[in-house]
């Protein structure tokens, strides 16, 4: 079967055309969207940003994300473990939040740069 | 406590009694269902001080309109609130718009308006500095006392005022029943009971429903309050110099037409129309059908408007009698010292004070002694921020460091403005509070990046909540709730 | 009141502002100074917090908060100077800027030369006169994004969405996310107004439907009138009116608001820019100079852009332009005027100069159009054609053209039929 899709890799958006079987990504201007096809097919993943608590900074919420897409089943899961995250500032950007979540190879790290008030 | 007046309602005319009766050694109170001042009619409406030339002569609405007229003008330098007295024009351009003119130059001369002028030509007009008004208009009847005001500032002053000499003002206070018991009134209200020895009724599109309750089973003697909406486009500031006064259309029987003003802050004001079709007593919408013919009918005075420039559009509810072209002001037949204020539609505002001094006539008619105060303190509305000059603003900053730090960017208002508006006689409690006093979010982006900031403001400064942060109205909650499962 | 003196005086820091440093300031410029109003540098990318950015400019892929600090970064240990919390009141076309603080009060600052780099705003509600109750629960998407990613505040838990901007589909699936249900995006327009990857992941990924051809024509409010409580759309014709009949009701806590972005201008114009009707930003020469000598700009003041990376590329040849103009002055010699053509809406920049090989002109089509050529013509000659599979309105486009081709006084770019 031939399924479609928007490559999300760049702002591009190359319409995508995967045959579930061969696993064969046409439509695709680069490598990138290539493996983006067939991980839709197979596995799909997102890269998810979300934000966690954060004590003494002059805000009371960090950026946070994955530092590398994960399954995209994950996604709701994911942030109901965000939400039982608290930082103290001061944090800068790669700082890891959580450590190879859900026993996968995917880190959450902090994305903006807080310091203490 | 009782008190010797009760007033019920504070908008313009409710704030202009109050302030006025602050001056005698009367104990009043002022009964507001709302969270704040101006909440209702007198804080979307033209924003206009009519010359007065309009009113039939005789009536009320004349006589108060021209009075009112020039003690706005008087008070707005004393309590320094935004006015400006920038004259309006009645435009027109064939014969029958000429003969409508002169009839209304005569009605303004009779009403006792000052320096009115019929301009007969072109180029009269446009030598006041029109140049942008549709080309076949040729006449025009000049009022030079017309003037524009902040309405919200205004009746905010007012009412300080009042408070400030000693009156009582109630907020969130809704007026459930009125009792006449012995020579006095009891009101049941949502904070309890009230009592007073005379009750003004100044409840606007509610007067109706204020009256109904102390008239009892005499309900049916009531007049009736029929709510007409009016539409209004607000633009840029950019658009602010297309008129130079305010451009009135010729009345003709198919209503007033709709009028084009720079606002006292720089904008461009457009509208209104008129529809009591679809109005009802509190809900303020805008409809497609009213804004089409708000742009389709002002574009016959002033072709070049640009509505894509428009940044907020609103729209106000006016109090118009059923049967009755005139204010009805007097102590009602039925119930003996309970005074009605009813039917303020247009030229309400205008009139203001003017309402006092009547409330004080009336209370003296029925017998009550007035003695006027021996110090009476009057509170002056601060200067915005951006209005000081260079060594003022460096002053203030130095006295409080908040003074430097512009929250609002479209309007540059500093933060120790919102920080004072929090702290005021009346203070503000919500965003539109805020807006109204210091005026916060009244630009370009209409509080899109400003809001978040005085939303944490309010909650710092006052010690509330995230869910006690309103919009508006008590209850209109800017957030619903925090993230990250935090309560 | 103090007065100082720089050499460069940069308004905003920005993705625009800390290029525009960056540039600057690896053009020999030393004496630079950013001014910023809020507390800390990054501008809009600091509540920007999803990724997507950085992959023309750093080939990889960051978040906005990210990609603020590669720049902050980038400038750190240089001489370039920041003053934060720091708002600029005035602008004056001789350069003198009015600044204010509450650590340093009122200040005046001359720059030997000016960068705008103030953003842009987002337009509200009144810029497209929704009709309906006025009540609370009508934000911006950019506030409500402001509300949630810095503040940690939910506007709403049931949401209508208007505009198919980026800002909208990101805000789509951010409140997703976050626990609030999305019952629709509503674009006025057949197509939508983002990226398609946005559309995919933000919409698509949630099963959140996207209402092409509608439009909000009713905000009803609930019985206390305090919040929204419905909000109606409708199918609109082909001139975009509503169609009677048409009308889907939701019941929800929230619209908000992605219908366009407005280039903040008041300082410009203050200080005398001419603005061009188009863009609603400053009409530039291709150095990024405004029609005021010595004042430049770059990124969303200059022209709403969608990707960040072309802000930080306009903003590093703002510099550039600058530092020329501190170095030799202004630049002499006859300019060529870029006109819009058929199917395109606008270009920028607006005036050629003499100086250099070539210039990069950017615009927006007016309408998607497939199987296309993009033209530059002088007089008749076409100077370059680029052909197109697809070309959208909300993707920039931009067409590179050699000076020595333009022999008129005027290069028109437009879109054909290939």
């Amino acid at each position: 079967m031939i399924k479609e899709f928007v490559c999300i890799s760049c702002p591009r958006g190359c319409n995508l055309k995967v045959d579930t079987e061969t696993l064969k990504v046409e439509g695709n201007s680069c490598p990138r969207g290539e493996a983006y096809g067939k991980a839709e097919v197979t596995n799909p993943v997102r890269t998810i940003t979300s934000t966690v608590k954060i004590k003494g900074a002059e805000s009371p919420r960090v950026s946070v994300r994955t530092d590398k897409p994960i399954s995209k089943q994950l996604m709701f899961k994911v942030m109901e473990e965000l939400d039982k995250v608290e930082l103290k500032a001061p944090c800068k950007v790669g700082d890891i939040v959580i450590k190879g979540i859900f026993g996968t190879d995917v880190n959450i790290v902090v994305t903006k740069e807080m310091k203490g008030v | 406590m009782k008190y010797d007046v009760a007033i019920i309602g504070a908008g313009i005319t409710g704030s202009s009694i109050a302030f006025e009766l602050s001056k005698y050694d009367l104990k009043v109170v002022l009964l507001e269902r709302e969270n704040d001042v101006a909440m209702k009619t007198t804080k979307a409406n033209s924003a206009i001080i009519h010359a007065g030339y309009d009113p039939k002569e005789g009536t009320k609405m004349a006589r108060l309109n021209v009075l009112g007229s020039s003690l706005i003008h008087d008070y707005a330098e004393k309590l320094n609130f935004h006015y400006k007295q920038i004259g309006s024009l009645v435009v027109g351009r064939n014969e029958k718009d000429h003969e409508i003119i002169d009839k209304l130059f005569e009605r303004g001369n009779k009403n006792g308006v000052p320096n009115l002028k019929v301009l007969k030509t072109r180029k009269e007009i446009e030598d006041l500095g029109e140049t942008n008004l549709h080309e076949d208009i040729d006449y025009a009847l000049y009022a030079p006392s017309a003037a524009i005001v902040s309405p919200w500032e205004m009746c905010l002053s007012f009412a300080e005022n009042a408070v400030k000499n000693g009156v009582a003002l109630k907020l969130n206070c809704k007026v459930n029943d009125i009792t006449k018991v012995g020579d006095s009134f009891e009101i049941e209200t949502s904070l309890g009971k009230v009592e007073s020895d005379y009750v003004i009724n100044a409840a606007g599109t509610h007067a109706d429903d204020i009256y109904k309750l102390v008239l009892k089973e005499k309900a049916d003697k009531s007049f009736t309050i029929v709510p007409s909406r009016g539409e209004y486009y607000l633009l840029d500031k950019d658009e602010g110099n297309l008129v130079h006064h305010v451009i009135f259309q010729t009345p003709t029987e198919m209503g007033k037409g709709v009028l084009v003003s720079q606002t006292v802050h720089g904008n461009l004001i457009v509208g209104p129309d008129a529809d009591i079709n679809n109005a009802t007593k509190d809900c303020v919408h805008n409809t497609s059908k009213s804004m089409a013919y708000v742009r389709s009918t002002s574009v016959l005075s002033v072709p070049s408007i640009s509505f894509g420039s428009n940044i907020r559009n609103f729209a106000g509810i006016r109090a118009t009698l059923k049967e009755y072209d005139d204010f009805l002001i007097e102590e009602s037949n039925e119930v003996k010292g309970f005074i009605n204020f009813a039917g303020i539609k247009s030229p309400g505002l205008s009139c203001g004070p003017a309402f006092g001094l009547e409330a004080v006539e009336i209370l003296k008619g029925i017998g009550v002694q007035l003695n006027k105060k021996k110090d009476y303190e009057y509170v002056r509305r601060p200067t915005f921020f951006k209005d000081l000059s260079d060594d003022e603003k460096l002053e203030m900053i130095k006295k409080d460091s908040r003074y430097g730090q512009v929250i609002c960017r479209c309007e540059t208002v500093t933060e120790g403005e919102i920080i004072h508006a929090m702290h005021e006689i009346i203070p503000a409690r919500t965003l539109d509070g805020i807006k109204r006093r210091v005026n916060s979010g009244m630009g370009r982006c209409q509080g899109g990046f400003c809001g978040p900031k005085i939303f944490e403001l309010l909650m710092e400064e006052l010690h509330l909540s995230y869910d006690q942060i309103y919009q508006d109205r008590e209850g209109s909650q800017v957030v619903v709730c925090r993230t990250k499962g935090e309560n | 009141m103090n007065f100082l003196n720089v050499d460069l005086l940069i308004i905003g820091g920005g993705p625009a502002g800390l290029a525009a440093a960056y540039g600057a300031y690896n053009a020999g410029i030393r004496d630079i100074l950013i001014v910023e109003r809020d507390h800390r540098l990054g501008g809009i990318l600091n509540q920007c917090i999803h990724n997507g950015f950085g992959l023309h400019r750093f080939k990889e892929e960051l978040t906005g908060p990210e990609y603020a600090q590669r720049y902050i970064d980038m400038l750190k240990d240089t001489s370039v100077k920041v003053v934060s919390d720091s708002m600029v009141l005035d602008l004056s076309a001789d350069r003198v800027a009015t600044i204010m603080s509450s650590k340093e009060g009122l200040r005046k600052i001359q720059g030997k030369a000016v960068v705008l780099a103030m953003g842009c705003r987002e337009r509200s509600r009144g810029a497209i006169s929704i009709p309906g109750d006025r009540v609370a629960g009508v934000y911006t998407a950019g506030a409500a994004q402001k509300y949630c990613n810095i503040d940690g505040y939910l506007v709403g838990k049931r949401v209508v969405i208007l505009g198919s901007g980026d800002i909208g589909l990101i805000m789509a699936r951010r409140m997703t996310l976050e626990g609030a249900k999305v019952l629709a995006d509503v674009e006025l327009m057949p197509y939508s107004n983002g990226l398609n990857r946005n559309i995919a992941q933000c919409l698509n990924d949630f099963d959140i439907p996207l209402y092409l051809s509608h439009t909000v024509t009713d905000i009803i409010a609930d019985e206390d009138n305090k919040r929204v409580k419905k909000v109606v759309i409708s199918k609109v014709d082909e001139n975009r009116r509503p169609i009677p009949g048409s009308e889907v009701e939701f019941e929800c806590d929230t619209l908000l608001l992605s219908v366009g972005l407005i280039p903040e201008n008041e300082l410009s114009t203050k200080a005398g820019v001419i603005l061009d009707k188009r863009t609603r930003g400053p009409l530039v020469k291709d150095n990024l100079e405004t029609s005021v000598e010595g004042i430049f700009a770059c990124g969303n003041v200059l022209q709403v852009h969608d990707l960040v990376d072309n802000v930080s590329a306009e903003g590093e040849r703002a510099g550039l332009g600058a530092a020329n103009f501190i170095n030799n002055g202004e630049v002499k010699g006859d300019l060529v005027e870029a006109v819009p053509g058929e199917g395109v809406s606008y270009l920028c920049p607006q005036l050629i100069t003499k100086e250099g090989e070539y210039v990069d002109l950017f615009f927006r089509v007016r309408t998607p159009t497939s199987n296309c050529k993009i033209v530059a013509k002088v007089g008749d000659k076409v100077v370059r054609s680029i052909p197109k599979i697809k070309v959208i309105p909300s993707e920039m486009e931009s067409i590179r053209i050699k000076k020595a081709d333009l022999l008129d006084k005027k290069v028109v770019v437009q879109l054909e039929a290939k």
